[in-house]
């Protein structure tokens, strides 16, 4: 078959390589029908995520048909339309009967590498490096999925691939990012960065109920889907100061919750500020450029809740545990426990609550994988979300 | 998840040259913070307020690591540190040679002293590195401790443990294990180039649903002994399985084989195979991926094949028939 493989920093190519097969009994094989590129996929891309081979298949967001099915797997018939969720969970171990799908504690097969890095393991990732598993992605015609019993969600309703594909990772992500909130009535929330799952985030916080969203973003014709197709109000940050515009837009008070959607290769327009973290970053002396992050903490309303949803790997500089200590900020974050939305957040695309697909822009062949990845990086010609056919 | 610890007993030798090059540290810190003025006119460059302040900061290195060397239990890091701060003053007696040193040969002499503990520096930090990695000396013990929480109850973690001839499903190093008797067995493990190490072994207490102990009988080559405790979690999250492993290492070539098949990473070894029993029992199968087809295995993970399906003959390497 033919997959998006990574194959050196800034260099992904499509390859054939061999079909996937059944390994284990709880396995399921799909036959892609749509794929996206995702921002996290960004950082691989870019070498920022330690633990990849040359040679390994990129992609964490699919969907397809369901082609074969091992022993174990009684609820997926053959021909069934399913999405697969970005987290491999077992569905039984502690963390997996708590909801979080993310921390399943058996499905990283490299779980001593994972614990060298980040003190314990997490759940096994498709195509997100070695230290999530070393997972085959989806970028490719075919996919192995584990657990099949456990993750993938049939879609039985006619709504297009579009409207549905997002609930592998993005849509769940942004909304995850707003649940952490707790939001109230009332309540401004903050949203750094829209790309993908900051629009997902907007548009996640109006659903739970808040009264007002601030995105924030360098780059006009994001921060234009923000207001058109999200709903909320904008800040460019290359134009206005952040802080003088939050404090002004919310009296004085700052927005109650934040939500950061930006990560570890964030922007800053002091190029000062901007070229410390880069050239620290490139040194590796730290893994993340957290100007977001910062922001976020330091413009929140006192007791307010920051909520994580940008990505980060390993190590950040200058945080700024001082504002969170003595202003009681609450910090949540996590990978997102994406088994644990499926059926209530396609249960709100089926109601028309939302419609995912706004956010695509780019629609390519599975071959143009290496122009997508491109296109996306440098956002080039209003890029926000580019989906792969195979 | 998983915690661990490692012991081995006798002394350890290996860190004496790190004890020597920590007083080395002091020897040479010490001077430079007191009297930098006269450490600068012995190694002959510029005695300034500049350079005695440059000389201050360098014996304040010295002293940390010194201290860093004698303070922890595993002085690598420190050592590490003091081949950086080496670097560092070979840069700056080379700039000093360059430009302001009054008497060459006495900076020269110095340059070659630092050169010569960098040596030293280099060659203990290499040494101490390899044997935290695992690597034991012949004639010692080895002792394991690993724990894993398993969502089960204790009763039946106690019955699958007592079934020893199932512990080569989830311990990577073993290739059979038969009964032969009530309380003795037979064991059978994979060692290097293809060679076996086998072994009996019996039963030495054995409490239903609580613990299990186990030793090797005379004429092991590698005399080991082992008991397994099953606690109650709290919370209703099932059992602690709590192991401890001890193996004494042969001397003689004997020993180096031994310590080469139990010794690599038995560390991560062992936590490996409490990974694959969890998994076995919680989900019924073992985790296995394209980069990690074996599933849990300290030596792929070190060295993980490409994230993409293997072909069929790399699927028949692994051990792999399929599940459909």
């Amino acid at each position: 078959m033919r997959a998006t493989v990574w194959a050196g920093r800034n260099k992904v190519e499509v390859e054939n390589v061999p079909d996937p097969k059944i390994l284990n009994e709880r396995d399921a094989i799909v036959k892609i029908s749509s794929t996206a590129i995702c921002g996290s996929d960004l950082h691989l891309y870019d070498g920022y995520i330690p633990a990849m081979r040359k040679g390994d298949i990129l992609g964490h967001e699919f969907m397809g048909e369901v082609v074969e099915t091992g022993r174990g797997v009684s609820n997926l018939k053959l021909g069934d339309r399913v999405v697969v969720p970005f987290p491999i969970s077992c569905g039984y171990c502690n963390a997996c009967t708590r909801g979080l799908f993310s921390l399943c504690e058996n499905s990283n097969p490299n779980a001593s590498l994972a614990e060298k890095t980040y003190g314990d393991t997490t759940c096994g990732i498709f195509g997100y490096s070695h230290i999530t598993g070393g997972y085959a992605g989806g970028q490719a015609e075919y996919a192995r999925v584990p657990f099949a019993d456990v993750g993938p969600i049939k879609i039985e309703s006619d709504l297009e691939d579009e409207q549905v594909l997002f609930l592998s990772d993005v849509f769940p992500t942004g909304w995850m990012g707003a649940e952490m909130c707790d939001i109230q009535p009332g309540d401004v929330v903050a949203v750094w960065g829209c790309g993908p799952v900051g629009q997902f985030a907007i548009a996640s916080a109006y659903l739970l109920g808040a009264e007002r969203v601030i995105a924030i973003d360098r780059f006009e014709y994001r921060l234009k889907m923000a207001r058109e197709k999200a709903g909320a109000e904008t800040i460019n940050y290359e134009q206005q100061p952040v802080r003088e515009a939050l404090r002004e837009m919310t009296g004085g008070r700052g927005p109650d919750h934040c939500i950061e959607a930006a990560g570890m290769e964030a922007h800053h327009h002091n190029p000062g500020m901007y070229a410390y973290d880069r050239v620290k970053q490139a040194a590796r002396m730290e893994t993340g450029r957290s100007y977001a992050l910062r922001e976020a903490i330091f413009n929140c309303r006192s007791g307010g809740t920051v909520s994580i949803s940008g990505v980060y790997g390993g190590f950040i500089d200058k945080f700024p545990i001082g504002a969170i200590m003595n202003r009681s900020l609450t910090i949540k974050t996590g990978q997102c426990h994406v088994q644990r939305y499926l059926r209530p957040l396609l249960q709100r695309i089926e109601n028309g609550d939302i419609d995912p697909s706004f956010i695509v822009t780019h629609r390519m062949s599975l071959d143009d994988a290496s122009n997508g990845y491109e296109t996306f990086k440098h956002k080039q010609d209003e890029c926000v979300k580019v989906v792969l056919t195979p | 998840m998983t915690a661990i610890s490692k012991t081995t007993n006798g002394g350890p030798p290996h860190e004496n040259l790190a004890k020597g090059l920590g007083i080395f540290s002091f020897a040479l810190g010490i001077p430079q913070v007191l009297a930098p003025g006269r450490v600068n006119r012995m190694i002959g460059v510029r005695d300034d307020a500049k350079s005695r302040m440059l000389m201050r900061a360098v014996g304040l290195r010295e002293i940390a690591a010194g201290v860093g060397i004698f303070s922890r239990r595993h002085p690598t890091e420190w050592i590490w540190a003091r081949v950086a701060g080496d670097t560092m003053d070979l840069a700056l007696l080379g700039s000093a040679l360059r430009s302001k040193s009054r008497q060459p040969a006495r900076t020269l002499a110095a340059t070659g002293a630092v050169a010569g503990a960098l040596a030293a520096d280099l060659v203990d930090g290499l040494r101490l590195s390899r044997s935290q990695d695992g690597q034991h000396e012949p004639g010692s013990s080895v002792q394991l401790k690993a724990a894993i929480t398993v969502r089960r109850d204790r009763d039946e973690l106690y019955a699958s443990w007592r079934d020893f001839e199932r512990f080569p499903d989830f311990m990577a190093h073993l290739e059979e294990v038969s009964s032969t008797g009530p309380d003795r067995s037979h064991w059978k493990a994979k060692g290097p180039l293809g060679t076996d190490v086998e072994w009996d072994a019996e039963i030495t207490e054995d409490v239903p649903g609580e613990r299990i102990s186990w030793r090797s009988l005379e004429g092991a080559k590698v005399e080991n002994s082992g008991t397994v405790r099953f606690i109650p979690a709290p919370g209703n999250q099932g059992t602690e399985v709590h192991i401890e492993l001890r193996y004494e290492i042969p001397g003689g070539s004997v020993g180096a084989l031994i310590a080469k098949l139990f010794g690599e990473e038995p560390a991560m070894q062992i936590k490996d195979d409490l990974r694959r029993f969890k998994q076995i029992v919680e989900t019924g199968e073992i985790a296995r991926s394209d980069g990690a087809p074996e599933g849990q295995l300290n030596k792929r993970q070190l060295k993980p094949r490409p994230a993409h399906p293997l072909a069929d003959d790399e699927l028949a390497g692994a051990g792999i028939g399929g599940g459909s």
